[in-house]
């Protein structure tokens, strides 16, 4: 068990002809994925480097089975490659692509009310259940398969974390990255309560940036009902009011989102807050034996 | 991106929204000479600078007569203005909106904006006009009222009503709020918008609705298919250098310490900025070199850390996961060569090949101090600058 993706999940891309899609549909085929195919408009019934190439979603599920699509698909038309997946049936979408318009995303949202899909991102590195599937853009060899789920809004922070951990033997579920816009997919709440459910997953590392309060949400949950350790950093401490650190989402406005008092309310609710992101796995250790 | 409150008062007068008529200028005679052009007065006159709090700096002033207006844009043209929201370096004043003036009976606030928590454009309103709402929000919370947008049918009149009656308003003008509220969404919209906020919105002794202030900032992920918003942008009102920074899709914010950063990623940005600090130093900057540290790109962020004087070490955290770490070191070589760095640099590769990268790093004759890890790093850092 994991949580969203297993050895048994089949995937396609979207976007798979331009550099970025067919660059990373390899490195997850190489890393054992089953990534069964790709979507390119206007490139149906061709092959690009053996992954068959379909018209549409709907196509390349038919002919492939597959559940999960990852979308690499320029910004212009990134909602719509999402809802074409949506449309076609597919359980779990993931959409790297950074740079997607806020309002393009608040449309997706609605669009996807009451439909069985969950959407991770866009402008995230990925899910990753280590030795079984990658989807995404992560370095596949830095993971390692074992009990720690791991959460986060940023990419290489998260390697960080998981690099934090793999060097001590200690290896990872199932690692979520939600990704840094305001409107998204999938929340740290949403990631948090699969873990708390998935058996395999025995404790997690929340990484939390400044901005919005979803990282406060998830805390209230982990006070409420988590029953399995929880330990985070939030990212952003120093940075001044009014400022975007390169996420969309990352800004402090209306004195609301800032780093120390995120920090406090996480600490509040039972969760073990790094100081310093050196110490991401040392947090979940003072908590928590493997 | 943000614009100025004329072009944004331009905007929503398309969009048929009530705004104050007025003109920009450049000099203090054309500033009379378009009051008496645009009525008797009393006229507005207004610093243009991208922040708000204009009033208490001396950058909004009430003009009598035609002369007056002249004086106050001499005034205006050239001074800093420094505002809560400048920062402590002020802004230069270099555009000044005369408008007319209007009797204001009371004033209200208005914007819209995306809530995170549910994914909807959300009108926000609230009786405290003129006001900081910040402010409103700490103290009054319950004195703003919120009405959130369903995508698919946009903002609808009687959402519009219901914020008009809670408001306070009579009937005449409930029936100027509703299409006045319809259009600003309508605006917010189709101009990508990621903050519209009217502060204040104001009752006039003659009983209209009128938006004496404007402020738009839009959504710079959708700028692609807003040429004409692009154009507005203001080269004058952003950091030289990380209008330089952008040219290379590098993401630089200037800072106020001595240690200059250099990372991939934004969220490992923001930790390494963080650890400095949490060992004792300064970050002079946020800068994300992104995923593919070219050579390039690696030097361009090294010319731009350095023409910040007050750098006086430079720590590179690079976490190398599709890119290999000889590559990157290769180009953190050549680039310290091309730009001639003479301060402390160190640098902390993780990832792919990292033990060829760092071997590169030690065998490459420079001045580069190695580094395991974050906390390695940082330390070596924060010595090398504070000794």
């Amino acid at each position: 068990m994991s949580i969203l993706i297993d050895k048994n999940t089949k995937v396609i891309t979207q976007g798979i002809t331009g550099a970025t899609g067919l660059f990373h549909a390899q490195g997850a085929r190489d890393y054992g994925t089953q990534m069964v195919g790709g979507v390119t408009p206007g490139k149906g019934g061709t092959k690009v480097d053996g992954f068959p190439i379909f018209n549409t979603v709907e196509d390349a599920v038919k002919e492939t089975g597959a559940t999960a699509s990852v979308i690499y698909v320029p910004p212009i038309g990134s909602a719509d490659a999402i809802m074409e997946a949506v449309d076609a049936g597919i359980e779990l979408v993931i959409c790297i692509t950074e740079g997607v318009p806020v309002l393009d995303m608040v449309k997706v949202r609605k669009y996807m009310d009451g439909r069985n899909c969950r959407l991770i991102g866009p402008n995230c590195p990925g899910v990753i259940t280590p030795g079984e599937c990658k989807i995404g853009i992560m370095p596949g060899y830095i993971h390692k398969p074992g009990p720690v789920g791991v959460v986060s809004r940023s990419g290489t922070l998260t390697y960080e974390a998981v690099w934090q951990l793999t060097s001590r033997n200690i290896g990872q579920s199932t690692c979520v990255g939600i990704g840094g816009d305001p409107v998204n997919g999938t929340s740290h709440l949403d990631v948090l309560k699969m873990f708390e459910t998935d058996p395999k997953t025995k404790a997690v590392i929340m990484i939390g940036e400044i901005g919005g309060n979803a990282e406060e949400e998830a805390a209230a949950y982990v006070r409420d009902h988590m029953t399995k350790p929880v330990a985070a950093f939030i990212a952003g401490a120093t940075a001044p009011a009014g400022k975007r650190m390169g996420h969309a989402g990352a800004i402090i406005s209306g004195g609301k989102g800032d780093a120390a008092s995120k920090k406090a309310f996480l600490a509040e609710c039972g969760i073990s807050v790094a100081d310093s992101p050196a110490d991401m796995a040392t947090a979940l250790l003072k908590i928590w034996t493997p | 991106m943000n614009i100025h409150e004329y072009q944004a008062k331009a905007i929503l007068r398309n969009f048929g929204v009530p705004v104050p008529d007025g003109h920009v200028v450049y000099n203090s005679n054309l500033a009379r000479d378009w009051a008496r052009r645009l009525g008797d007065g009393p006229w507005a006159v207004k610093a243009q600078i991208h922040a708000g709090g204009r009033g208490k700096g001396g950058g909004v002033k009430i003009a009598k007569t035609a002369d007056e207006v002249r004086q106050y844009a001499k005034d205006m043209f050239g001074m800093t203005l420094i505002t809560h929201q400048t920062g402590p370096e002020g802004k230069t004043v270099k555009r000044v909106l005369v408008e007319n003036a209007s009797n204001i009976a009371d004033e209200f606030y208005i914007s819209f904006l995306v809530d995170r928590a549910t994914d909807r454009v959300t009108l926000m309103a609230s009786a405290e006009g003129g006001m900081d709402i910040e402010e409103v929000a700490a103290k009054t919370p319950e004195k703003i009222f919120f009405e959130a947008v369903d995508p698919v049918v946009g903002l609808t009149a009687f959402q519009a009503r219901k914020v008009a009656f809670k408001l306070g308003f009579a009937m005449p003008q409930v029936k100027q709020a509703v299409p006045l509220f319809l259009n600003l969404y309508k605006a917010f919209v189709e101009a990508d918008c990621s903050l519209l906020e009217i502060n204040p919105m104001i009752l006039t002794a003659e009983g209209d609705l009128l938006c004496i202030d404007a402020k738009l900032n839009f959504d710079d992920n959708a700028l692609f298919r807003h040429l004409r918003i692009r154009d507005l942008r203001d080269y004058d009102e952003e950091d030289p250098m990380e209008i330089e920074a952008s040219q290379y899709d590098l993401s630089y914010i200037a800072l106020d310490g001595n240690i200059g950063c250099m990372v991939n990623g934004a969220g490992l940005a923001m930790a390494t900025m963080d650890i400095i600090k949490h060992t004792g130093g300064e970050p002079a900057n946020f800068l994300d070199v992104g995923g593919g540290a070219t050579i390039e790109r690696v030097t361009e962020a090294f010319k731009i850390i350095l023409s910040d004087d007050k750098v006086k070490g430079i720590l590179v955290n690079i976490f190398g996961g599709i890119m290999k770490c000889d590559v990157i070191a290769t180009g953190i070589i050549e680039a310290a060569k091309q730009v001639g760095v003479s301060i402390p640099l160190v640098v902390r590769l993780e990832g792919t090949n990292v033990e060829k990268g760092r071997q590169l790093l030690a065998e490459s004759g420079l001045n580069i101090v190695s580094a395991e890890g974050m906390a390695d790093a940082a330390e070596k850092i924060v010595k090398a600058v504070n000794g």
